[in-house]
């Protein structure tokens, strides 16, 4: 167990100082590669208790695509340095909201940490009982049984919110010159070269 | 106590007996690369250090070695630094769950396929960083196309994945070569091992995608501000990182360690010279692609991507789901 707990705490340091740091941090850009290492650490937490698959789903999700859309996002927006201090700005709106934010995220976890003291069939899922079979079936099992109604209702969420998010950023465009592969290669002398003949100050006008 | 260190030794004679030729071999499939590109062109490629060439990597590094580290006056030094050694450590971390036999693999864990995923889709960080650490045009240039192209990618590569899942059930990388006993997943997946191979390539900048390093436009892409030892270091984690991709689509589709056919002479092969075979007959067909193919525009890059590997590679995936429910073939799953 020593070892165990040498690994445990190796990684909650680095958790902890690393989401630290992405609030403390003025260049913003440090702040997405702390938040990034949080997540690594977060991520080998959960394989240390067992839930393997967890831990390698934050892995890909948050910081293969999440995070690196992050940084994308920061490194275009040139926010890297944050000129106007937090902590002595004068008329800066961003403590309130953030503390309403956090003061409410705080009361959410307390109500459900409370709440579990409370809970009577929430692990009453009959598939459970096999306990010698991996992580990734379990988890499987009860998803795709008991729970498939809410599973099924977060997948439509996040497909709503993608057909969304495109909708936003959709806008046709006129005279922008699209390739088409198909037409391209079909084309052949006898049809696309044309001879004519130009006449003196007048010239021959060109359809685009 | 005293125990613990014993294990620790053990732990790293083995990681080292892994890496080492991995290191090796690295240097010999860069020679082999330049080499297939050479006689494609009609040209001898390198062939003056050691037998055939085959020193001529080692050169290289040794030149590398004792050149000068610059380090741009107004880049960030520590992400500028971390950079190369994130790119090669990633590339290398990720050896750990490759089974070149049935004992012969490093760490058997439940979730190999994800931790091979997870580790390949981390390595965008390393051109990321190193592309904005140099705080110059043509390197950030270079890594905001490689971030947007790895990451397009990935999608389809996962989808993939799920359809060899699907055919196996289990995430465990010697399960699923043992499910292709009697038939390599190439045959019945077919298509998917092409978009494999064509996504492996994006994934690892390999011609025709190596836009982010796009030599015509970029200079040398999120590479360009590097020297010495770091550019060495970018060279050798790609290209690590390509072997990687080789070995994936060899355990995915290829049937890992497993013969040809279970015949007499052929099995007494042993199975990780199998293996190496397979691995080296992907990277054989790397370096072919990376001879004869011009370079994607990068909208086209971006159309192929999502326009065509994602839905059709979703589609297989209906596909192959429904061949297995209504024939009855669906994996029971070992537990």
């Amino acid at each position: 167990m020593l070892v165990h707990s040498i690994f445990f705490y190796f990684f909650s340091v680095i958790a902890i100082f690393s989401s630290l740091m992405v609030i403390t941090s003025r260049n913003t850009v440090n702040s997405v590669f702390f938040l990034i290492l949080d997540f690594i650490s977060v991520g080998c937490l959960f394989i240390m208790v067992g839930a393997e698959f967890l831990g390698m789903i934050i892995l890909i999700v948050y910081v293969g695509a999440v995070a690196v859309l992050f940084l994308f996002v920061v490194m275009m927006l040139n926010v890297a340095e944050q000129k106007q201090s937090w902590f002595i700005g004068k008329k800066s709106t961003h403590i309130p909201t953030g503390l309403i934010v956090s003061v409410l995220i705080l009361l959410e976890l307390l109500v459900v940490v409370g709440g579990w003291k409370y809970k009577d069939n929430v692990m009453s899922s009959s598939t459970l009982e096999l306990s010698n079979i991996s992580n990734t079936h379990q988890l499987g099992l009860v998803m795709y049984t008991d729970y498939i109604l809410y599973f099924q209702l977060a997948g439509i969420i996040l497909l709503l919110s993608m057909i969304g998010a495109i909708l936003l950023t959709f806008r046709q465009r006129k005279g922008v010159k699209k390739q088409s592969y198909f037409n391209q290669i079909s084309r052949n002398p006898s049809s696309s070269i044309e001879l004519k003949e130009a006449e003196i100050n007048k010239g021959v006008k060109i359809d685009d | 106590m005293f125990e613990y260190i014993q294990i620790l030794g053990q732990e790293i004679y083995k990681i080292l007996f892994v890496l080492v030729p991995i290191l090796v071999s690295v240097a010999m499939i860069v020679w082999l690369d330049r080499r297939v590109w050479g006689l494609v062109q009609k040209r001898k490629g390198p062939n003056v250090v050691g037998p055939f060439g085959l020193l001529q990597t080692l050169a290289d590094a040794l030149k590398y070695i004792f050149k000068e580290i610059i380090i741009p006056a107004s880049a960030n030094k520590a992400v500028f630094v971390l950079a190369p050694i994130v790119t090669m450590t990633l590339a290398l971390v990720a050896w750990a769950v490759i089974p070149m036999s049935e004992e012969f693999v490093l760490a058997d864990i439940n979730v190999g396929v994800l931790y091979l995923f997870a580790v390949s889709s981390l390595g965008v960080y390393g051109i990321i960083m190193g592309g904005w650490a140099s705080n110059s045009k043509y390197p950030f240039l270079g890594a905001i196309r490689s971030a947007a192209q790895m990451v397009s990618y990935e999608v389809s590569i996962g989808i993939i994945i799920i359809n060899v899942l699907l055919c196996v059930g289990s995430l465990n990388l010697k399960e699923i070569v043992l499910a292709q006993k009697d038939l390599w997943y190439v045959i019945p997946l077919f298509p998917m091992f092409v978009i494999f191979f064509i996504s492996a390539l994006a994934e690892t900048n390999r011609p025709p995608f190596d836009l982010p390093e796009a030599e015509a436009e970029l200079v040398a892409g999120y590479q360009t501000e590097y020297s010495g030892m770091m550019y060495a270091m970018f060279w050798l984690g790609e290209y690590a990182n390509i072997l990687l991709m080789c070995a994936m689509g060899s355990i995915l589709f290829l049937g890992g360690w497993l013969p040809i056919i279970d015949l007499y002479p052929i099995n007494l092969i042993p199975a990780p010279i199998w293996m190496i075979i397979k691995i080296l007959f992907l990277f054989f067909l790397f370096a072919l692609i990376k001879a004869i193919v011009p370079r994607y525009r990068y909208d086209q890059l971006m159309r192929l991507g999502w326009k065509i590997f994602l839905p059709f590679s979703l589609f297989y995936l209906v596909l192959t789901a429904s061949f297995l429910f209504y024939f009855d073939k669906l994996p029971k799953g070992n537990f």
